[in-house]
């Protein structure tokens, strides 16, 4: 992996702190024209993986990056499945089982076991989840995806139910089909590792708020170390400035020197901050490694 | 110690996410009931839960300390009142009962056998709220005359009626769905309202449901709201609830995020606004829990009630059954209003800050 990440938060009128300052950049990137932009910019500072939602716009980028080969020859994704708010609103809409029938083909077993006529076999049930793992690639075909995430509600969500066997289905399921490292991203990092590894899932790439002031580190900051410093997690470190709270030089500083971290990732639209956060990464942990 | 066996009832979008959080909170054992086959199936092939398919049996035989409720809002009150008669703690998810009198009487009957009895108004745990009902207790904004209740989302975006969500009879709509989350601060701040005019509930897309709110609550000698709540507006990436309020010390507004305060002149008590804008943001009020599912405010709320049991409170901390038995009696107050056109209660109106006395030579 890269060292640094580009994440795509700010993108799709996400942020942490303002109701406003997202409503503004929802305005700002509502054409994927400026969308381009900021990659653009972020892939020319020498940031070459986009770490992004499969929301529906993504499939605009991703055409575009597959229209222009030479330019974007070393451009890569790390796709993070599925975007949730899709699914919560459809649940809202449909309800449960309404919602599951929207995103399944119209024919065929699932469909006739959401009627409830049929009791679906713990196989078939399988094949659901990589029948909804395909749908959610679709957008990426034809580019580079060699680490494909889990977004954290639904990593989080399998991990409290207990129903952990469906990372062992998404891990074997992006090996063999996609070719690519599999990976999670948690707000519960410490649980995860400990349930993954209950299914043997060994050093997994797991992307979790790394921060030097323990900001939505749920588990506990101690236990966040602990588990780097084991050797046992491939860590992505997200919200390293913990939403602007630590200073960004201190913040990169400190990430630096902790064990496990390979990477980072980080969100920003001013060409400022993207190279700005490149000088710090490049300072602070070295050359670009793969 | 032995976990504390907690039962969560109904399996939709709250649902699972209470089970989920239940079920990985260290001092709680889940087992889970649902009346859909195909989710039984699917848990019960793939986790540990023991999973029941209806009500009575589940309370019979897997004989639970506490009940998370989260079934559609009509069948609160008789599933609520079945785990009270057994002597179960009960969590249920918000709107509390769709007859105001039976919030009443089963907050009564939660109160009699001393039991955690909690709703799930979980704004009530985000940290810009909770700031904004310290500074409202603290008078930071003096006499406030002037609020403004707005909350905004993308649930129903096109005529279609599908679920229990959007059928009226079921506890759906917005004013119960969405409205009753800016009307429940509402009433943390200020209590019932003694009257509501002006309500008006609305079809946009639904036939079955209001699918728009407006309302005008006033309380005595107190300030007056307005409410504007709309659920078929796809503007909003996910639900957004605003509370502003004006005083005569200055504005105080809020949502899930951050607190924004504009002072005239600092108030005693309060070193940390000074005169103008103060800024706070939820991430910095807010403290982690031991389980982040959708936001800690969710986290909170349910371990704040396995911790009232563990601590045999009983009863709850926050979001008691009366403090929702208030939301659900503003909610019918507001009904009443737009079915009828006629004021419901009466409240008197606050006159004009008294000038203050002049000397002789003093303007």
């Amino acid at each position: 992996m890269d060292k640094l990440l580009f994440g795509d938060n700010q993108f799709f009128g996400i942020n942490h702190m303002s109701e406003e300052k997202a409503r503004a950049q929802a305005m700002r990137f509502q054409r994927s024209d400026a969308i381009m932009e900021v990659l653009d910019t972020a892939y020319d500072a020498g940031i070459k993986t986009f770490m992004c939602t499969t929301h529906d716009r993504i499939a605009e980028i991703t055409a575009r990056i597959r229209a222009e080969p030479a330019r974007y020859d070393g451009f890569q994704f790390y796709p993070c499945m599925p975007y949730a708010h899709k699914y919560a609103n459809a649940v809202t809409e449909h309800g449960m089982m309404g919602a599951l029938r929207e995103f399944m083909p119209k024919d065929g077993l699932l469909a006739t076991a959401l009627t409830g006529t049929i009791t679906l076999a713990t196989k078939e049930i399988d094949g659901v989840e990589k029948m909804l793992i395909d749908m959610e690639m679709k957008m990426f075909k034809g580019t580079k995806t060699p680490v494909i995430f889990i977004q954290n509600v639904f990593t989080d969500l399998l991990l409290g139910m207990g129903f952990t066997r469906a990372f062992r289905i998404f891990d074997d399921h992006i090996r063999e089909t996609y070719g690519a490292e599999p990976a999670y991203i948690t707000m519960n990092m410490p649980a995860l590792l400990d349930a993954l590894e209950r299914e043997g899932i060994e050093r997994p790439i797991i992307c979790s708020n790394i921060n030097k002031i323990g900001f939505r580190m749920s588990g506990g900051f101690d236990a966040y170390l602990d588990a780097l410093k084991s050797g046992r997690v491939r860590a992505v470190a997200m919200s390293v400035y913990a939403s602007g709270a630590i200073p960004a030089d201190e913040a990169i500083h400190w990430i630096s020197e902790l064990p496990g971290v390979e990477s980072i990732v980080f969100g920003a639209s001013s060409a400022g901050n993207i190279r700005g956060t490149k000088a710090l990464v490049d300072t602070y942990m070295g050359e670009t490694v793969s | 110690m032995d976990k504390i066996k907690t039962a969560v009832v109904g399996l939709g979008k709250m649902g699972l996410s209470h089970f989920s959080m239940v079920n990985a909170h260290p001092d709680g054992d889940a087992v889970a009931c649902v009346g859909s086959g195909c989710i039984v199936d699917l848990l019960s092939k793939n986790t540990t839960t023991p999973i029941y398919k209806d009500y009575s049996d589940m309370l019979a035989q897997a004989a639970p300390q506490a009940v998370v409720i989260a079934t559609p809002s009509r069948l609160h009150a008789p599933m609520v009142e079945a785990a009270l008669d057994q002597g179960c703690h009960v969590f249920c998810e918000k709107p509390f009962c769709l007859e105001w009198a039976d919030s009443a009487r089963l907050s009564a009957m939660a109160a009699d056998k001393s039991l955690v009895a909690q709703v799930g108004y979980h704004y009530r745990y985000v940290g810009a709220f909770q700031e904004m009902k310290r500074l409202v207790e603290a008078g930071a904004i003096g006499r406030i005359t002037h609020i403004l209740a707005a909350a905004y989302g993308p649930v129903v975006l096109r005529p279609k009626r599908t679920t229990w969500r959007t059928d009226k009879a079921e506890g759906g709509g917005c004013l119960y769905d969405y409205a009753a989350h800016p009307l429940n601060l509402l009433n943390w701040f200020f209590g019932v309202p003694d009257q509501v005019i002006g309500s008006h509930l609305g079809h946009v897309f639904s036939e079955g449901t209001d699918d728009e709110v407006f309302s005008t609550l006033r309380w005595n000698e107190g300030p007056t709201a307005q409410l504007s709540v709309n659920w078929a507006d796809e503007s909003h990436r996910k639900m957004s609830t605003k509370i502003s309020l004006i005083g005569t010390n200055g504005r105080l507004q809020a949502d899930r995020q951050e607190c924004q305060v504009f002072l005239r002149k600092p108030v005693e008590g309060l070193p940390d606004y000074g005169e103008g804008w103060t800024v706070k943001y939820t991430t910095e009020l807010t403290q982690d829990r031991w389980f982040y599912l959708r936001g800690e405010e969710y986290s909170a709320q349910i371990d704040e009630f396995v911790r009232a049991i563990r601590a045999g409170n009983g009863a709850a901390q926050e979001n008691s059954f009366d403090s929702a038995t208030q939301t659900d009696k503003t909610m019918a107050m507001i009904i009443e209003n737009a079915k009828t056109g006629l004021p419901v209660g009466e409240a008197r109106a606050a006159g004009p800050q008294p000038r203050k006395k002049r000397g002789w030579f003093g303007r």
